[in-house]
């Protein structure tokens, strides 16, 4: 990191002298300037007091954005990451996912630093996540061993996210609540989409075209 | 292929072209349509909306007020986690920065992340100036750069171009600037955004540079925010190795609990999503995992002019959702461009006067761009009352000129009014004037006016005026006694 | 109740007959209304187009007019919104307080016609009769500034004879704007012509609407396009009965 130059002390004295001016009528120590801001609760789905109501609502709102979502008990997990899997794809996987996850993969390919373009030549990825936001269909990715690098679960053209039942929580404020800032956070609301032509929301840009949600589900409905 | 707004008329001509283009007319009210059902959907499943557009305002409120104690908190928080911060007082010291920036590691060219502020201070123009290559890598701001074109609504800058015309430039420009399209390229939107893919992607595996904006930057943890939807945005704060994140000093957020209303707010207000399909945060330089410099440059660029200002300051409370332009009956059939900003609409209407100040015609044109409809303020996830301050930026352009020597005329005819309304005698005597043309009128059968010359020809060459009434209000009671007499 | 009766600058000189609706209906539901000389205008051209100084005498002639009532009725929800709204802000640009003080006095008690029928007279039937079909345009400084709801479509869904047709896009506004209409004429015309669009595709005869600027914007559109579409005032409806009708 460089010394600051003369010209930033300068930019930085400059701007903030003259936030100073500008506020010159402004309370500062009014209450609502001094106090954090509680936000409105955040929606309680349908069912949410019972996990299985909001497991459904997760599924639902997560292929409202067409993707793919599947339901399995524990011991259904290896077989049903094989199932997400085109035969003979070449996946890229975190270097601590779990035993039982990669034993679903057919050619696994650890992350050990791979190159941008080495990823690029990979078909999928599979990782496990943060955890899940039922009434907006999101899945919040904090880079952990399990999940590897952001970049990992990007250039592959097919995200295989495993969510457990227990990660899934209600709705934005509960995620943030529980999510460690200081950590990358990737927040992912189906497949890469646009709306720049036409406003018209089409799938499939930069990002995974495929997104597959497999929810761990101990106790299925 | 940079365009800017520089030389650009005031908005009645601006708007009068615009509406001439039958094309664009028809591309924005179909996607205007599109997103305002979108929005009303999913806006009409939050119970609690009102609470949250509360909470919303509230939270950019309270980082405004003690803006500095929260930027330099924001500045420590990124020092700690290993980015270096830069303070940039205008366009030119933020542009230098990232050009200083790109030559000392002999970067030639950058991948950029759709970012508003970055538009707003030409980073682009000054990084061509210095012979590096900026991609945009948004569909729509690849549209737009391709098109040599100016963008037009904040979130969708090619919402102008329909998908006939944005083949039409893929198809003739991504050759001379990189992976051609394919020969087969339909105007399927699903078609042109995997041409986009497929063109962008050597970009992005090779970049060494990324610029980004931010959405919100938080200052308690020292958190960056970006929310997108291609992964455009992933795969640049992500694969290359130096990030420059240009920030409006206005987008601090107090702290990480505060992020929550703001996060709930903003799809559903944007794209009309209960969640948008990505959203990147970073704090600092994460070891062996994306940029490993990571850069943040804190830009004011008027918006501490636009602080100074109590009624306008509201107006830094935005959250670039662009719900006011969707909304908007006069941008629906104008477009961007009439505007003669990236921040186009009600909140240019309103931002560009705060940031820049008034006194140029231009500038000035633009509070009047409006009717006060008020459907801007209804829509606004921040709550930012537009038509107030777009009241209260008229009045200053109004009294930039009261020691005009030449008064304009509307100020002769308001100054006039002004008079007649301070006495009731005075409009009785002024009101006689229009009666006595309405019996002249209305004796030869005349119940509306034509085309009227002068001023009057504004309203009368495409609508009719009736003719003023034989007896005014006041006169008919007078004679009347209020109707108890005959 | 003391009341009286704010014409409004537009209904005074283009459109008494609205006036005369007004104290016609009040009176037949038993509302003696006053009418203040000393009115003149509520101010709001004036502040709309920037010139607030130029605004103070209109606002000082207004509480001049109506301090001492109970409640000031207007048939419009652009000048009551003025009122409510913006008087406060000339009136402390003015630097008077006494200005200031007589403006908080008056302006909360002024009232756009549907909302002093519904709030204060809790009538929603006013006895009238309208034997047309009708679409409703809600303005919107009515509808939004004023939040006015839909008083005005319960007024007239009570009016016998009357048969409402929903005016597509109803909320969108017409493009009138005041000095919006002069110095952004094209765009104005526009919007004003796409309104004037969905009131024929409902294929009323009559347009009704709060304001009568926003209905000679609108029917002078139509006007032109010899639409052969009638706009009336809100009150002009209500104020109609077979013996007068509108």
């Amino acid at each position: 990191m460089s010394a600051r130059t003369g010209a930033q002390t300068s930019a930085r004295a400059e701007i903030l002298g003259r936030i100073r001016t500008a506020l010159l009528d402004v309370d500062r120590d009014a209450e609502s300037a001094t106090a954090p801001i509680v936000a409105p609760p955040g929606a309680r789905p349908p069912g949410a007091d019972h996990p299985d109501g909001l497991v459904a609502h997760f599924a639902e709102r997560v292929a409202d954005y067409r993707a793919t979502v599947v339901r399995c008990p524990p011991d259904g997990l290896t077989a049903a990451i094989a199932a997400a899997l085109p035969a003979g794809a070449r996946v890229v996987v975190p270097p601590g996912l779990p035993d039982d996850h990669l034993a679903g993969i057919p050619t696994p390919v650890p992350d050990s630093g791979l190159a941008a373009s080495e990823l690029d030549a990979l078909d999928a990825v599979v990782t496990r996540c943060r955890l899940g936001i039922a009434e907006t269909g999101t899945i919040v990715l904090d880079h952990t061993p399990d999940q590897g690098r952001r970049a990992i679960a990007l250039v592959p053209d097919h995200h295989v996210c495993i969510v457990h039942a227990d990660q899934i929580v209600p709705d934005v404020p509960d995620a943030i609540a529980r999510l460690d800032p200081h950590r990358p956070l990737t927040w992912i609301s189906g497949p890469s989409a646009t709306s720049d032509i036409e406003l018209d929301r089409v799938e499939g840009v930069h990002g995974p075209r495929r997104l597959h949600v497999i929810v761990v589900d101990p106790d299925p409905a | 292929m940079s365009a800017t707004f520089v030389g650009m008329p005031a908005f009645p001509s601006a708007a009068r072209t615009a509406l001439g283009n039958t094309q664009l007319r028809h591309n924005l009210a179909h996607a205007t349509g599109v997103i305002r059902a979108k929005r009303a959907a999913v806006v009409g499943e939050v119970e609690n909306w009102e609470e949250l557009r509360l909470a919303g305002a509230a939270v950019k409120e309270r980082a405004l007020r003690s803006l500095d104690a929260h930027l330099v908190q924001l500045e420590e928080s990124l020092t700690a986690r290993g980015a270096v911060v830069h303070w940039a007082r205008d366009a030119a010291e933020a542009n230098r920065i990232v050009v200083d920036l790109a030559r000392a590691r002999e970067i030639d060219e950058v991948v950029k992340v759709k970012s508003m502020v970055t538009q707003e201070i030409g980073l682009n123009e000054a990084l061509e100036a210095s012979g590096i290559a900026a991609w945009e890598t948004d569909l729509a701001e690849l549209i737009v750069q391709l098109g040599g074109d100016l963008p037009s609504h904040i979130l969708v800058p090619a919402i102008h171009r329909n998908r006939a015309e944005i083949r039409e430039i893929f198809t003739r420009r991504m050759g001379e600037v990189g992976r051609p399209a394919p020969d087969d390229l339909t105007d399927e939107p699903a078609v042109l955004a995997g041409a986009a893919r497929e063109h962008l992607r050597e970009k992005f595996l090779r970049a060494r540079m990324a610029v980004s904006g931010a959405n919100f930057a938080v200052a308690d943890s020292g958190t960056l925010v970006v929310v997108e939807s291609e992964g455009n945005g992933r795969m640049c704060l992500t694969l290359p190795e130096v990030l420059v994140s240009i920030v409006g000093i206005e987008k601090v957020v107090p702290t990480w609990a505060e992020l929550d209303p703001l996060l709930r707010l903003l799809p559903r207000s944007s794209t009309g999503e209960r969640m948008n399909p990505y959203t990147s945060t970073w704090t600092g330089v994460v070891p062996d995992d994306g940029p490993q410099e990571v850069h943040v440059v804190l830009l004011d660029n008027g918006r501490t002019r636009a602080l100074g200002d109590p009624t306008g300051r509201q107006a830094l409370r935005c959250i670039r959702c662009s719900a006011c332009l969707n909304v908007c009956p006069v941008y629906e059939r104008t477009g961007g461009h009439a505007y003669g900003s990236v921040y186009p609409g009600p909140i240019g209407a309103i931002l560009n006067p705060l940031l820049r100040g008034t006194g140029d015609p231009q500038t000035d044109s633009l509070p009047y761009a409006s009717t006060l409809c008020g459907a801007c303020f209804e829509a606004c996830p921040v709550r930012i009352d537009i038509p107030e301050v777009l009241v209260h930026l008229r009045a200053e352009v109004v009294d930039a000129h009261r020691a005009d020597r030449l008064p304009k005329p509307e100020a002769l005819a308001f100054r006039g009014a002004a008079w007649a309304f301070g006495h009731a005698q005075r409009l009785d005597r002024t009101e006689w004037l229009s009666s006595l043309a309405g019996r002249l009128l209305r004796r030869r059968g005349r119940t509306s006016l034509g085309r009227l010359p002068g001023p009057g020809a504004a309203w009368t060459d495409a609508r009719d005026l009736p003719a003023p009434p034989t007896e005014t209000f006041r006169a008919w009671w007078r004679r009347t006694d209020g109707g108890e007499r005959p | 109740m003391r009341v009286a009766l704010m014409v409004t600058c537009v209904n005074d000189a283009m459109f008494p007959g609205t006036g005369q609706a007004v104290v016609r209906l009040l009176r037949r539901l038993g509302v003696e209304v006053d009418f203040p000389a000393a009115q003149t205008c509520c101010g709001q051209p004036m502040v709309n187009t920037g010139y607030l100084d130029e605004a103070v005498p209109a606002v000082r002639s207004f509480v001049r007019a109506f301090e001492g009532y109970d409640a000031v009725v207007t048939p419009s929800g652009s000048c009551a919104g003025s009122a409510r709204h913006q008087h406060r802000l000339v009136a402390q640009r003015s630097g008077d307080t006494g200005l200031v003080a007589a403006v908080a006095a008056t302006s909360p008690r002024t009232y756009e016609l549907s909302e002093f029928l519904i709030d204060v007279l809790g009538v929603s039937d006013v006895g009238a009769y309208f034997p047309h079909s009708v679409t409703y345009h809600p303005t919107c400084h009515s509808l939004r500034m004023l939040g006015v709801g839909d008083r005005p479509r319960r007024l007239l869904e009570q009016v016998r004879g009357l048969r409402l047709l929903d005016l597509p896009k109803a909320e969108e506004c017409c493009g009138f704007g005041g000095t919006f209409a002069l110095k952004n004429s094209d765009t104005s015309v526009a919007m004003g012509s796409d309104k004037a669009r969905h009131v024929r595709e409902t294929g009323a005869e009559v347009l009704v609407a709060g304001d009568n600027s926003c209905l000679m914007h609108i029917g002078g559109v139509l006007g032109r396009g010899r639409s052969g579409v009638r706009v009336l005032h809100l009150a002009e409806i209500l104020a109609s009965t077979e013996e007068q009708p509108a």
